[in-house]
């Protein structure tokens, strides 16, 4: 910053007749981004804080009563419908996101170590799927799990199963496999990112020193690459804890996750504050949870080292 | 053995690498398997090979409806989140200001954040304002969930573009707006369109945000949404979705090869001029 705005300030003196306030690097980095800042600021924070009041509302019908009340969260927090779905979609988005992140750290590992000259095809096939309709890979596996699905009919035509499984579709698992799936890309890449930014000297270094592969790799390569296992882990948990699409299509009863239970609140029931303190609620929860792995990982980095 | 070390650099990790890859697409790719399977319903063996799924798509009226609105809101869209990223991009990459880091993590905010609560929050202030649900809602949304993608592809484009270039410029004489026109604008051309293709497919194959904010008209996806409920209409549902598939995969990989070429031409550009 210093050494491009010490280099243009003799050019702006040397030409007079220019306005210092135009010239200045900080108002124009903030004059041009201020209308993308401004629409995130009106169509994202603004929301968000409109929900947040109306977690302390209550409605009657179809008025809005604005005096404050805790009432909403004492319901999101005990009520064991609400209780038990927001469990669920925690357990399901944190085992979702540590088998993605576990799954995805041998590719990224491959491809910046083994990937040569074709790293940039590898990581193109890898992001190809994920750009496919979100619907559709999870219709796709509605599909393979079904009853009379793929899997089953497969299997049957090998001889491999007598009759189908039924244990296949419409749970938690049918739900994690499909958001494992769905979220894999988004895993690869930071983690791919973090591997090429560690120094390969150091692992030459270890090896030199008498470290093994496995105990150079443990040592050197998985700690040096912990924050983007970080950033692959809460990329994936924060989304998938409000998953919608997944748990009404595989999900079946019960598979049913939060975001299910917010929707309703907005169609069918229409208790607003309640859907707003549901998604408060999720969103810290969540975020208190992908605090604490964060908190997990670093340590656990430390301490490797 | 030595022959398929060659082959496959990294032992039993490349196998894992293959297996992954076939994770990935094997479950995509039961969809234009069973979009030309006689059957009605996606099972093995397969039944025989037709194309009448396909033949009945143009036939439908509110297929053609909703294809049309997912043109419309996709390009709209795409056009604005590509606008809201070139400026925004182009401050992050050119210039350093105050809360250049926090500003640039609000915008990027949507990437990370589950689409129920986007949706959500924007239906609760629309109702509130009283404004009327539509495709203008949608694109909305749209544009708050592309634009972080197009900043994506943006600033790797702007990026490793050589400064000196518009200095030059600016030395002789060329005023700030022409110099971005003239020198800066080509240079990027490709990230832009890139730009336009990624997030078009993101809009196209965008869900949940339409399916809170739109009114009574449909996008494909929501169309699609309505179709899955009936077990009859899935083979009709697989053939769209193949087509859907066709088209992002031609539109991904067009901004791919763009993406590359501007990765390309600006740092060897930037290499001459160093």
């Amino acid at each position: 910053m210093t050494a491009a705005a010490e280099g243009s300030a003799p050019l702006a003196a040397s030409r007079p007749g220019r306005k210092p306030l135009l010239q200045s690097e900080s108002a124009q980095g903030l004059a041009l981004i201020t209308p993308t800042f401004l629409y995130a600021l009106v169509l994202l924070v603004l929301p968000i804080l409109v929900v947040i009041a109306h977690s302390f509302w209550t409605q009657h019908y179809l008025t809005i009563d604005r005096t404050f009340t805790l009432e909403n969260y004492r319901i999101a927090l005990t009520e064991p419908i609400y209780r038990d779905l927001l469990w669920r979609s925690l357990y399901i988005s944190l085992v979702t996101s540590v088998a993605t992140v576990v799954l995805a750290y041998p590719i990224a590992y491959y491809i910046s170590f083994h990937g040569g000259h074709r790293k940039g095809l590898w990581l193109f096939l890898i992001t190809i799927p994920f750009w496919t309709s979100y619907l559709l890979r999870v219709m796709s596996w509605k599909v393979i799990l079904g009853y009379n699905g793929v899997l089953n009919s497969g299997l049957m035509g090998l001889g491999i199963i007598d009759e189908p499984i039924t244990a296949l579709l419409y749970n938690s698992n049918s739900v994690i496999i499909t958001l494992v799936h769905a979220w894999a890309a988004f895993a690869i890449l930071p983690i791919f990112v973090s591997l090429e930014k560690v120094d390969r000297t150091l692992i030459e270094a270890a090896k030199d020193l008498g470290d093994g592969p496995l105990r150079s790799f443990l040592r050197v390569t998985l700690p040096l690459s912990a924050p983007g296992v970080i950033s692959a882990l809460l990329i994936v948990m924060i989304p998938t804890v409000g998953d919608y699409v997944t748990p009404k299509l595989v999900g079946g009863k019960d598979g049913v996750m939060i975001a299910n239970a917010i929707q309703a609140q907005f169609g069918k029931a229409s208790n607003w504050p309640l859907g707003a303190a549901l998604s408060v609620t999720t969103m810290i929860v969540v975020t208190a949870m992908a605090g604490a792995a964060v908190l997990i990982i670093r340590r656990a980095a430390r301490l490797a080292r | 053995m030595s022959g398929l070390k060659r082959l496959l650099p990294g032992g039993w990790l490349s196998v894992y690498a293959v297996l992954y890859v076939a994770f990935l697409y094997v479950p995509v790719l039961f969809l234009p398997v069973f979009s030309v399977n006689t059957a009605a319903t996606p099972k093995f063996p397969l039944s025989g090979f037709t194309w009448k799924w396909y033949e009945g798509l143009p036939r439908t009226p509110e297929l053609l409806n909703a294809a049309w609105n997912s043109l419309i809101v996709g390009l709209s869209a795409s056009v604005l989140s590509t606008v809201f990223g070139i400026l925004a991009a182009r401050a992050i990459t050119r210039y350093r200001f105050p809360g250049r880091r926090p500003i640039n993590g609000l915008i990027m905010a949507p990437l990370v954040l589950p689409e129920i609560i986007v949706a959500i929050s924007m239906l609760l202030v629309i109702l509130q304002l009283g404004l009327s649900l539509s495709l203008f809602t949608v694109v909305l949304g749209h544009v708050l969930v592309c634009i972080p993608y197009s900043m994506t592809v943006l600033t790797s484009g702007f990026e490793g573009f050589d400064r000196s270039l518009e200095e030059a410029s600016a030395d002789l004489g060329e005023s700030a707006f022409g110099t971005f026109r003239r020198v800066t604008l080509p240079m990027v051309t490709p990230a832009i369109i890139s730009s336009l293709l990624v997030s078009f497919t993101i809009s196209l194959d965008e869900f949940i945000i339409a399916f809170f904010l739109t009114g009574t008209e449909a996008t494909l996806p929501i169309y699609i949404w309505g179709q899955l409920r009936f077990a009859a209409k899935l083979p009709g549902v697989l053939a769209l979705g193949t087509l859907l598939l066709v088209a992002s995969f031609i539109l991904l990989s067009i901004a791919e090869v763009l993406r590359r070429r501007a990765a390309r031409r600006t740092q060897s550009e930037g290499g001459l001029y160093a």
